[in-house]
């Protein structure tokens, strides 16, 4: 993984340099083609367009409730002028080179609010490729001037009369190429965007059919539960697998580095037998702190000047100076992000000696790069699927892969040659870690004689959760997690003496 | 040995009676519309209806169900369900969608009880059912909807 991303984190810093356009849409002609059955036109990584005049829209951001689906489409449908019922959405592969994140650098992912806006342009200019290909082709069938040409709902029109749907131009559109990037429409011209559409997944939310992982369904699929230690860190000392491997239904109990994994028919049969299991665990180096123990020291630590992530004019002589002086601290406690679809993950190997991971994988590139560590693997021989997911609210977004490795471990360690299904429990959720940090802030504000703010000193205090990540190198400069600062350090108020400092604790609960 | 009705299917089931029907329906009925969320009755993703009223399918044990009528949101139907379904539609109710088949049925529930329930009637009824993303405000909305529908 180090060599993965060595390269790319350089670029990563230049994220809003690289969002200023590396795009993957056009691809050289060949790649399209293989990517194209018999007479489907498929332009470039971001559509399809099949005979039958449906659409399919390919999203490289997940879909977790927040509507990128619907967004992502629509940007394209307008470009298009097609009709809103063409439309459907898939899921985009793993594959950064096509579909990352342009506001992310060279890693797919979806995150931050960011989806739409780094997808703006690069949709708007795919999507004008693919209506300027469909007008050639139809300009080539009926001999006429491609000006003259117009789209309405899904509807290729010329002045004549003549008139033919995408799905009939399909087969035709892949071959014609045209010259340069056609330009997008202006906004004078936009139908849908900026308009209500259905969005593309409600109908499927309300009848039961939505795919999420949990509802995998492969044959030979086994579901795994792992019993995971009450203490962060804690390792398997002695296990006695026999009274689950009695449950009827449970094949089989090994260790992984997160726990004990019992891997049976059905999510019932690996309940009863990992509650039947039989641990002592070694405890030793865990974290044995209490939540009130943290904040105590945290409050003490923000009371002191920590490292600088942004120091304007003089904060000391300005509140020493300041006419009066307002001080606080802010506690803020460990919380479960808890997903109404707790963490899962199905994992299977492939006939090419590869893997396939389907889930709601938030970071792509980095579950893709850590499950491969874990097997053997190059990154790209690991295949993943992402599903929609029942919410993230951050959890499902883990620098350091949580989920694809856990379900790497499973899957190396397995006798079965089946898919396997790793579900956790909602205990598993809440007591599982990758909780939003404890964070204390101590600010001190100065004012002047007229009550203005003339001094802000801000100290925060918590655990980094870039830290020994893929992300380290990026984030984590002098001391400072820039996500823990964000916000802070880039205040937008004109504060002429202002500092902000952060203090990076280490406590051995996983935070996220 | 349990016999139940399923969707309108005559169900035997002998397995281990202890399984909750939560687990009977997703892995071996396939039917997995039905969620897991919480398998301790505090979220409302598994609800179904048996005997045509909301129960939490995570903690009812298929050996207590002989000759019960079960309903999940594959089999629901009916004019009240066509009402909610068409609701939840017109107003895009679900984001990540997760709980939606158990607000669904438990918003069926309600208004075969309770055909033109007011604010607080939604909220009692429908306080058990978690949605993590908030969507509650167009649940409610949809709910009116739902009824207004069923008058017309």
């Amino acid at each position: 993984m180090e060599q993965t991303f060595a390269a790319n984190r350089r670029q990563f810093l230049k994220g809003s340099v690289a969002a200023s356009l590396v795009i993957s849409f056009n691809l050289p002609m060949p790649k399209c083609v293989a990517a194209a059955s018999a007479s489907e036109f498929a332009p470039n990584a971001f559509l399809r367009i099949a005979p039958d005049n449906t659409i399919t829209v390919i999203s490289k951001h997940i879909e977790f409730g927040q509507g990128p689906y619907t967004g992502i489409a629509t940007i394209l449908a307008d470009e298009l002028d097609a009709d809103w019922s063409q439309i459907r959405v898939e899921s985009a592969p793993a594959d950064h080179e096509k579909y990352a994140n342009l506001s992310f650098g060279p890693v797919q992912g979806t995150g931050g609010s960011s989806a739409m806006a780094n997808s703006w342009e690069q949709l708007r200019n795919a999507g004008a490729e693919a209506r300027a290909r469909l007008v050639a082709a139809a300009a080539k069938e009926w001999n006429v001037d491609a000006e003259r040409i117009t789209i309405e709902k899904g509807v290729v029109k010329h002045p004549s009369g003549k008139a033919a749907t995408f799905g009939e131009l399909a087969g035709l559109a892949q071959t014609v190429m045209i010259k340069g990037q056609p330009n997008p429409k202006d906004p004078g011209d936009w139908r849908l965007i900026g308009k209500h559409v259905p969005k593309v997944d409600t109908v499927s939310k309300t009848n039961g059919s939505a795919m999420f992982t949990i509802d995998v369904k492969l044959p030979d699929l086994a579901t795994c539960l792992i019993a995971r230690p009450s203490r962060f860190g804690a390792k398997p000392k002695d296990v006695d697998p026999a009274p689950a491997l009695a449950v009827p239904g449970v094949k089989e109990v090994f260790v992984v580095p997160e726990g004990v994994a019992v891997v049976a028919d059905g999510f019932w049969a690996a309940k009863k037998g990992r509650d039947a299991l039989k641990i002592s665990w070694d405890e030793t180096g865990t974290e044995l702190r209490s939540s009130r123990d943290l904040v105590k020291s945290y409050v003490d630590l923000a009371k002191t000047k920590g490292a600088i992530a942004r120091n304007d004019g003089d904060a000391d002589a300005a509140l020493a100076g300041a006419a009066k002086v307002i001080e606080a601290t802010y506690t803020f406690p460990y919380l479960a992000h808890a997903p109404l679809e707790p963490n899962d993950c199905v994992i299977r190997r492939t006939e090419d000696g590869g893997a396939e991971l389907m889930f709601g994988s938030q970071l792509q590139t980095v579950d893709q790069a850590v499950a491969a560590k874990v097997l053997g693997l190059k990154p790209a021989q690991v295949k993943i699927k992402t599903l929609l997911a029942g919410g993230s609210f951050g959890r499902r977004a883990t620098p350091a892969g949580d989920m694809a490795a856990e379900a790497a471990h499973v899957l190396f360690a397995a006798k079965h040659k089946g898919p396997i299904k790793i579900i956790w429990t909602r205990e598993d959720d809440i007591k599982g870690g990758r909780y939003r940090p404890i964070f204390v802030h101590h600010l001190k504000g100065g004012l002047d004689t007229n009550g203005n703010i003339i001094a802000w000193d801000q100290v925060i205090v918590g655990q980094s959760f870039i830290s020994g990540t893929p992300f380290e190198s990026a984030m984590l400069k002098d001391g400072v997690d820039q996500t823990m600062v964000e916000g802070a350090s880039t205040l937008p108020y004109l504060v002429p003496n202002l500092r902000v400092s952060a203090h990076i604790t280490e406590v051995g609960v996983p935070t996220l | 040995m349990v016999t139940l009705t399923l969707n309108g299917n005559a169900i035997r089931y002998d397995g281990d009676p202890s399984m909750p029907l939560l687990w009977f329906l997703r892995d071996a009925q396939g039917l997995t519309g039905t969620k897991f969320g919480c398998g301790v009755a505090q979220c409302g993703a598994c609800t179904v209806h048996v005997n045509s009223e909301p129960r939490r399918s995570c903690v009812t044990p298929v050996g207590t169900l002989d000759g019960a009528d079960v309903t999940t949101i594959e089999g629901a139907s009916g004019k009240v369900t066509e009402a909610v379904k068409a609701a939840w539609v017109a107003l895009d109710v679900p984001q990540c969608g997760y709980c939606q088949s158990g607000q669904i049925m438990s918003a069926v529930g309600l208004l075969s009880q309770m055909p033109k329930p007011t604010d607080r009637d939604i909220d009692l009824a429908m306080n058990g059912n978690i949605c993590r993303c908030c969507t509650y405000h167009r649940i409610r909305a949809a709910v009116h909807d739902a009824a207004r529908r069923l008058e017309g």
